[in-house]
């Protein structure tokens, strides 16, 4: 009962704050007007600026931020560690290359679909790398170790592929792969990421039983009929597609997966699968508000959405450290 | 030993600025002596005046830059010259006796050629086409070239005063390059356009000198033309707000583009931007 509240909760939100991302932006249209341009297409300019700028920005924020705290849920409830993060431990770097390199060996532009699976393809590698170098056995340590090393190879890589571009503007860039951001997205990003990251949902969705199970161990999970390799297959697809995706159409965000599974954790218990639903909804929420806020701040400068949540996360983050050297895990 | 050691440090460094002095004045006087036997220069809008005005064979390098033709008018007389890349080491390298940079050349390159005794000389940037005049005239007393550089000025004029818009309305416009950066008011693009009899609709909404115009914020304003520069090769993020739906259907109204090379410095050369511009104010209008 209370979880069915959370939920409702956390859904309100999200909606309220869908509602307010699309009404905030420098073309300063009256709710009322903006209403009408969105729904029922009043106004050229209007429609054009709602239906084809704000809208996919706030679908955007929506799907990207939902997939990240559900795959940070998933990961944290597989690793059995709260320091697991997509960001964190290099799967959206590797991500951000994958779209990267298609981007400019004109992979992308040959046929569509090859951003989203360039970046698939690179959040696979560094998914499987983290599972090997620190699967389940190895400590908090090892998984953040293996974790900066994939990072800092994805990062040096994507800015050695950008320097090299011949496209002068090219360089710069790295900081919006490293960072995010929703700023002038369309429908065809939406449409390019939707499909993905759907599958992605649904593969991560089902390990819910599955996570429950391993909070009693990894022996009992097994006698309970829980396949761990089934598991670590689903984990490992699931991530790839909704980080992969998400990456290829906004850049690296991190800090979200790490953020909201640790402050819904307390609310929901000790469950990991009511944590999943939770996150997503949570992650949706802090996505949208983190592109809200980079709205007000700095309405004219393109705010990387990466600085906000790493504001909010970093410090939690050292926190998190903190305790789990106290706790000597 | 710790004092001697400060005490002969100090003694070194005395003895180094004597001859950094040394030097500084020898080049000084070496420039004083005639018009500049080796020059080179580092950055694009030099590289084109220079080009322009030098005598044959005394201008030694050119940027890189300046044989790019998507940014480079002379691009074709550019790839003649032996190319360098505004690094302090290769320029020092070709010997020169002057070295052309811009007011946006790496300030640590300026200083060390400067600090190694090489005169650098910085041309001042065109913000309107008054000042093309000038510059021209400031580049052909450096190169000991005033006659040419006098021509080039009446070759100038003449053309800017033979370039008149038609009568008539004046469409509003906007520039719309990666970022959705554009040109507001005070800037050379922006009393081009003008002169060209288009209304820039960055500086009707405040906006001063270079800088970005939201997407929706120029959707809003609904232009009448859509002023674009050319595509560079690679891909890019920046290039993507170029074919966002929303730019695409505002474009489908009316679009132009003007080569990024005619205009990106303030030379005699914006005047083919200008005689493009006056031609899309026709059929605008």
């Amino acid at each position: 009962m209370r979880f069915a509240l959370l939920l409702a909760g956390l859904a309100l939100l999200v909606v309220a704050l869908f509602a307010v991302s699309l009404m905030v932006g420098p073309a300063g249209i009256a709710p009322a007007r903006a209403l009408a341009a969105l729904i029922r297409g009043e106004g050229l300019a209007e429609t054009l600026v709602m239906r084809e700028i704000r809208l996919p920005r706030a679908l955007l924020a929506v799907m990207i931020g939902a997939s990240l705290g559900l795959a940070g849920a998933a990961m944290q409830g597989y690793l059995r560690n709260p320091l697991a993060e997509p960001g964190l431990i290099g799967v959206s770097g590797s991500a951000a290359l994958g779209a990267v390199l298609a981007l400019q060996t004109g992979l992308a532009a040959a046929f569509a679909l090859a951003l989203p699976l360039a970046a698939l393809a690179g959040a696979v590698v560094a998914v499987g790398l983290i599972l090997l170098l620190a699967g389940r056995t190895g400590g908090s340590i090892t998984l953040i170790l293996a974790g900066i090393a994939v990072s800092a190879m994805a990062g040096a890589l994507t800015s050695l592929v950008l320097n090299l571009s011949p496209n002068p503007f090219a360089a710069s860039e790295i900081v919006f792969w490293m960072m995010g951001s929703l700023a002038d997205r369309s429908m065809v990003h939406v449409w390019l990421a939707l499909p993905f990251m759907v599958l992605g949902w649904v593969l991560l969705a089902t390990l819910g039983r599955g996570l429950d199970a391993l909070t009693l161990g990894e022996d009992a999970a097994e006698t309970l009929g829980v396949s761990l390799a089934r598991m670590r297959l689903a984990l490992v697809g699931g991530t790839a597609c909704v980080v992969g995706a998400g990456t290829a159409v906004a850049g690296a965000i991190g800090f979200v997966g790490l953020v909201v599974p640790h402050i819904l954790r307390p609310v929901v218990g000790a469950r990991p699968s009511r944590l999943l639903a939770a996150s997503a909804l949570g992650g949706a929420a802090m996505l949208l508000a983190a592109d809200i806020a980079v709205r007000l701040v700095l309405p004219e400068r393109d705010l990387k959405l990466g600085v906000l949540t790493a504001l909010v996360g970093a410090p939690l983050f050292l926190h998190l450290i903190y305790r789990t050297r106290r706790e000597g895990l | 030993m710790r004092r001697r050691g400060g005490r002969s440090m100090r003694a070194l460094r005395r003895v180094s600025e004597a001859a950094a002095l040394a030097v500084a004045l020898l080049g000084a006087a070496a420039a004083s002596a005639g018009p500049p036997g080796r020059v080179v220069s580092i950055n694009l809008c030099t590289d084109q005046l220079a080009m322009m005005l030098a005598a044959p064979g005394q201008l030694v390098s050119v940027s890189h830059i300046a044989a790019d033709p998507r940014v480079s008018p002379l691009a074709e007389e550019a790839a003649r010259l032996p190319l360098n890349h505004g690094q302090a080491e290769e320029v020092h390298a070709l010997a020169p006796d002057l070295v052309l940079a811009g007011p946006w050349t790496s300030r640590y390159a300026v200083n060390l050629l400067r600090r190694l005794g090489v005169e650098v000389r910085e041309l001042p940037v065109a913000e309107r086409l008054a000042d093309i005049p000038a510059t021209v005239a400031q580049m052909g007393e450096w190169l000991g070239r005033e006659a040419e550089a006098a021509a080039l000025i009446e070759d100038f004029e003449a053309g800017l005063a033979a370039l008149t818009p038609g009568p008539g309305s004046r469409p509003r416009a906007v520039l719309h390059y990666a970022n959705n950066y554009t040109s507001g008011a005070g800037t050379l693009a922006d009393e081009i356009l003008a002169l060209a009899g288009f209304t820039n609709i960055a500086a009707e909404e405040g906006l001063v000198g270079g800088g970005t115009l939201p997407m929706e914020r120029i959707v809003m304003l609904a232009p009448d033309l859509v002023i674009t520069g050319q595509r560079y090769p690679g891909a890019s993020r920046a290039e993507a707000v170029l074919d966002h739906p929303a730019m695409e259907a505002l474009r489908d109204r009316r679009a132009g583009g003007v080569s990024d090379a005619d205009w990106v410095c303030g030379t005699p050369h914006v005047l083919r931007a200008l005689a493009r511009l006056v031609a899309l104010h026709a059929e605008v209008r």
